[in-house]
């Protein structure tokens, strides 16, 4: 699991050179809760510390539910998505190895449901703003509930404007034409993406991660999104722009790959993981949330044993 | 035959609709956004619970086995009717509130399942103080739940207060502040769950600690003699 935070480190320092100080205390806040939840639970049910800590699974899922959370998250909502995700999701399942859900997922869903204004409202990336919001600015936001607003412009994704502006009647070109796109996706974003993808190529390259896992999810997308752009070009984004979106990215080499969770035979991982992009894509066309991936995980999620109960694969001189 | 006492003990902890025998899910994950929804449906359920076993009660010698069960529900309907048109009379805001969910009672299998397995097989006396233990039960879980969604989702208690018991309970209502940003999750559907889920952790490590309790006494007296 070491490895997998490794390929993150990139994209993570990229988005924090882009969001300022706040991707940074998310990450902090998040690790220390999700170590502090699982050695509470582990300690409960009477296993060894050591032997959970050392695979670093609550890392990876701090810091998964981190970098998918918007930056400058006041710290009891991180408490709460932390608790969700290990106390809830995992522990309550049986711990690692045993829990039907994506951890990271659930913590974000729970706090996307329970607080949607705050989990769609991101900071405005640096080239966008003046200065980004201080080291002193994001504690006050963080710790003591200082304003978000007050210090620091916020505004939606890139993926939510578009959705907004869409629902406004505004065509393509003119939505992208803002600052806020660039040229295949929104404006710094797209360089997030890029790098959580070449480490995710890092991860495919040591054979971590499949290669088929986050191939069949952009393909899923890709496929959806180049019918609807195809059929009408003015109000759908075209499938470079779905794809080249963090969410898209991080859900195929991080969230889908989810050994646990997800299917175990290759047939089924690619059934998996085309379901999660075309999930995820209807949800960013026509559902009520700016981003559809970890809906779309968790729903696969509740597909996978019957996936897997389709394609077990034929044992050696099985007959057909 | 089982003493009152036994019969109460039933309905309240043992054998509680809600919490043990799962019945009646439909109205007590869907209204219990707040406590008073929770009393409103609990006690139409308990007056339902009460008024239809007494009647099954009665005429249970009379009826033929074969068309036990939809005579039931013929008499649990017309007490939900019965019921349904006095609350729109008398809790009109409230009726408004629990909309289709009054008429549901009729479909809530804890009270079908009481006329058969209790109502049907013993005298009326017993009968209704079965129902009212059961109702009373199930009001229970429906408040608890509700003062738990509430509480989290919302940051007050007992909202609306003035619903149920005229104008003069509306300063009843309880609020964690104006700060509180509510738990939006407790109050939407899978809310519902995650606090039954609560209760029920609750229920079972209270009678695990009962059970470990009386099992030392046991073993303590055994020691003794």
């Amino acid at each position: 699991m070491r490895q997998v935070l490794y390929a993150l480190i990139p994209g993570t320092l990229l988005m924090s050179w882009i969001f300022g100080w706040g991707v940074l205390t998310n990450l902090i806040l998040a690790t220390i809760f999700c170590l502090g939840f699982e050695i509470l639970a582990i300690k409960l049910r009477q296993r060894s510390v050591k032997i959970a800590l050392s695979d670093y699974s609550a890392v990876v899922t701090a810091w998964l539910l981190a970098i998918s959370l918007p930056p400058m998250m006041p710290w009891w909502m991180l408490l709460i998505g932390c608790c969700f995700a290990i106390i809830v999701a995992k522990h309550f399942y049986g711990g690692i190895g045993n829990n039907p859900f994506n951890p990271a997922m659930v913590g974000y869903v729970v706090l996307l449901i329970a607080y949607p204004l705050q989990m769609t409202q991101w900071l405005a990336p640096s080239h966008m703003v003046e200065a980004l919001p201080s080291l002193a600015n994001t504690l006050g936001v963080v710790f003591a509930g200082a304003d978000l607003t007050i210090d620091a412009v916020s505004m939606a994704t890139p993926l939510d404007t578009l959705k907004t502006e869409l629902g406004l009647s505004k065509t393509l070109g003119e939505i992208r034409s803002t600052a806020l796109f660039g040229t295949l996706a929104g404006a710094g974003w797209e360089w997030i993406a890029g790098l959580y993808a070449l480490g995710g190529l890092y991860l495919v390259y040591l054979k971590i991660i499949p290669w088929q896992t986050p191939v069949a999810l952009i393909a899923g997308m890709g496929v959806m999104a180049s019918v609807f752009t195809l059929a009408m070009p003015d109000h759908f984004a075209p499938p470079t722009f779905h794809i080249i979106t963090t969410g898209c990215i991080l859900g195929a080499f991080f969230i889908a790959t989810d050994p646990v969770s997800g299917c175990s035979s290759t047939k089924g991982r690619v059934i998996f993981a085309a379901g999660v992009g075309a999930i995820a894509y209807i949800i960013r066309g026509w559902g009520g949330y700016p981003d559809g991936i970890a809906f779309g995980v968790l729903l696969m999620n509740m597909a996978a044993p019957l996936i897997d109960h389709y394609t077990v694969p034929k044992a050696y001189g099985q007959s057909s | 035959m089982a003493s009152n006492k036994d019969i109460f003990k039933t309905g309240l902890w043992d054998n509680n609709a809600g919490l043990v025998q799962l019945l009646g899910l439909c109205p007590l994950l869907a209204v219990t956004g707040t406590v008073i929804n929770g009393i409103g449906l609990g006690i139409a359920t308990l007056v339902t619970l009460v008024i239809s076993c007494g009647i099954v009660s009665a005429v249970r010698n009379i009826l033929r086995n074969e068309i036990r069960i939809p005579v039931f529900v013929l008499i649990i309907a017309s007490v939900v009717t019965v019921i349904e048109l006095i609350m729109n009379a008398w809790f009109h805001e409230l009726f408004r509130i629990l909309g289709i969910f009054i008429p549901l009672i009729v479909t809530n299998c804890a009270i079908i399942g009481r006329a058969e397995s209790f109502a049907s097989k013993n005298p009326v006396l017993p009968s209704l103080l079965d129902a009212f233990a059961m109702g009373l039960g199930f009001l229970f879980v429906l408040m608890a739940l509700g003062g738990l969604r509430e509480l989290l989702g919302s940051g007050t208690l007992l909202a609306n207060a003035e619903l149920m018991f005229g104008a003069g309970a509306a300063s009843w209502e309880l609020s964690l502040g104006d700060n509180y940003q509510g738990f939006l999750l407790a109050i939407l559907p899978p809310g519902a769950f995650f606090g039954l889920g609560l209760l029920l952790i609750i229920k079972n490590l209270i009678d695990a600690k009962l059970e470990q309790r009386t099992n030392t006494a046991d073993l303590a007296t055994a020691v003794t003699q």
